[in-house]
């Protein structure tokens, strides 16, 4: 199968700061990667490199055979124009940590935003297309409501719907249950699976052990910038090579 | 008496009640005796005042009532409404302009928009006003054309900046540095997260900040732009200085003719009042239009 992401040799740095000390990694075509690590270890840069959010220092990446942020002319990469960056962005959805909905959209026009303004889409078909999608996580009856009117769980899932209105071809979430109370972690996972059986290409930021376990096809961990461990769940997760992957696990598990 | 005995059972049931059931008794309210001191004081010196209003002659209210509605004093209110509009709806533009110029990344707009600011925050309006009114003496001719090079159109101060214009000039360029510190503080009161998420959904950058960025930081300038409007749309009697024929010039040039001070000032005084009511009650309603979705 073809890689949807490329990611070669990424450096990134703020200030003094190494964040990524070089990182290598490939999904492939419907791939789930499930990224583990402890906090400040570079995931959410590493997230944010692929869809451009964050510059990279040295290094580059590839979705779905185009270089992020660049285009390559002969034996030159010219930087793209932020109208040009936020085209490549509409290929790629990103799920946040705290949502991040427009508070003062209501449900629908959260959704509709993104595929009317920047697809430019007919308003119509993106309000029919949002519906279906807000009924496909479970929402059907709360379009007219306000993100504030909804629980975390649900607005998480509002979230999700909004990125996959541009129905892109690679998925990010960023840690998308963390900031959720415990008995509403479930149906945001749920939503997520159901992506992943469908053949949805994602990195996905988690503690969730169990979720990892379950719907990955990859599990990568993460330290101080580098990948250290890579392989399926039952590698990483029950037989982990690495004295940091032991470490970390034994204190999440 | 040792401090374990019993309370006396006898006592807790001689007001006919059981210890632990306070729903058959009677509440006596807490009594405010200042309050109702102040109240009194304060009704006295309220009557006294009104009595004043009505009794004194000096008022003049039957002056007042033959000038409140002539036809000068109607135009002179409209001369100071467009004033007050003109000045708000360019103050504001040129402001909007400037807080974005201090926002962005590049140093050179950023400094420029900050001297201005600097500089309209410095002088006073009615100095500045007078410098307008002198554009004639500082630069006899205006040219339109190439930059240091020759020009194509060219104009007469003296037609051009009228005596009108001068004074919207003034008051537009002066609301613009406190328009624009308004704007900056109201757009950097927007969550951060929001024009990420705007970006990661490729957004254009000015539907980000038209539809995502600026409508989220009404809430905060509204308050602040209210207050400027009602400032300035006072502040237009300044403009009396430069012989325009707003309310309180007007006003001036009557009881200058007839002596009759205290209700000509009454005038201008309740045409003041009914239009700042008129912008307070508009601010109600277009602060509610902007609090969609908010929880407070
Ligand atoms: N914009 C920034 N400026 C400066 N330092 C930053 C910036 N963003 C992140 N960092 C630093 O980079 C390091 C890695 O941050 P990152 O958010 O990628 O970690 P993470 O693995 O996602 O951690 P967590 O699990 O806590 O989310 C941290 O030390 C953080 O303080
Ligand atoms: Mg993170």
């Amino acid at each position: 199968m073809t890689a949807m992401v490329d990611i070669r040799s990424v450096h990134k740095s703020f200030g003094s700061l190494q964040v990524l000390r070089g990182i290598d990694l490939e999904v492939r075509s419907g791939e789930v990667a499930v990224v583990l690590g402890p906090s400040g270890s570079g995931k959410s840069t590493l997230l944010r490199a692929i869809n451009h959010l964050e510059k990279v220092d040295s290094g580059w990446i590839s979705v779905g055979g185009s270089l992020i942020g660049y285009r390559r002319q002969g034996d030159r990469l010219y930087e793209l124009r932020e109208r040009e960056i936020l085209r490549q962005r509409t290929r790629i959805g990103f799920v946040f940590q705290n949502f991040n909905l427009f508070p003062h959209l209501t449900v629908l026009e959260n959704v509709v935003e993104a595929p009317v303004s920047a697809l430019r889409r007919p308003r119509k078909e993106a309000v029919s297309a949002a519906e279906a999608l807000l009924a496909r996580v479970g929402l059907a009856d709360k379009t007219a409501a306000y993100p504030r009117q909804l629980s975390g769980g649900q607005q998480q899932r509002v979230a999700i719907a909004r990125a996959l209105a541009l129905e892109p071809e690679l998925l990010l979430f960023d840690e998308p249950t963390s900031a959720l109370d415990p008995e509403l972690v479930g149906e945001v996972l749920d939503v997520i699976k159901d992506l992943a059986h469908q053949g949805t290409t994602m990195i996905v930021v988690t503690h969730e052990i169990g979720f990892a376990r379950e719907v990955a096809d990859t599990v990568v961990f993460m330290d101080g910038g580098r990948i250290v461990e890579r392989g399926t769940p039952a590698e990483v997760l029950d037989a982990p090579r690495h004295e940091r992957t032991k470490a970390f696990l034994s204190k999440v598990l | 008496m040792s401090l374990t005995s019993d309370p006396p059972v006898g006592k807790a049931h001689a007001n006919g009640a059981e210890d632990d059931d306070y729903s058959a008794l009677k509440v006596v309210p807490v009594r405010h005796p200042w309050r109702w001191a102040a109240v009194v004081v304060t009704a006295v010196l309220v009557a006294q005042f009104a009595h004043g209003l009505i009794t004194n002659p000096g008022w003049e209210w039957d002056v007042f009532a033959n000038f409140f509605t002539t036809q000068t004093i109607l135009k002179a209110v409209w001369i100071t409404i467009q004033l007050t509009f003109y000045g708000t709806a360019l103050g504001f533009a040129l402001g909007i302009v400037l807080a974005f110029m201090r926002l962005s990344k590049s140093p050179f707009l950023k400094s420029v928009a900050f001297t201005y600011i600097w500089a309209f925050r410095s002088i006073p309006l009615i100095v500045q006003l007078l410098f307008w009114f002198n554009l004639t003496y500082l630069y006899k001719r205006l040219d339109f054309g190439i930059p240091f090079g020759p020009g194509f159109f060219s104009f007469d101060t003296a037609g051009l900046v009228g005596a009108m214009s001068a004074a919207v000039l003034g008051l537009a360029l002066h609301q613009a540095a406190y328009a624009a510190e308004i704007v900056r503080g109201g757009v950097l009161a927007v969550d951060g997260g929001q024009l990420e998420a705007a970006a990661a959904l490729g957004i254009p950058r000015l539907r980000q900040l038209r539809r995502i960025v600026l409508p989220q930081a009404m809430r905060s300038i509204l308050p602040n732009a209210a207050n400027e409007v009602i400032s300035l749309f006072k502040g237009t009697s300044i403009v009396s200085v430069m012989a325009i024929g707003e309310l309180f010039y007007q006003v001036q040039v009557i009881y200058g003719r007839n002596g009759r001070v205290v209700p000509l000032l009454m005038v201008a005084t309740v045409w003041y009042i009914i239009l700042t009511t008129v912008l307070s009650v508009a601010q109600y309603y277009v602060e509610r239009h902007f609090s969609r979705g908010a929880a407070r």
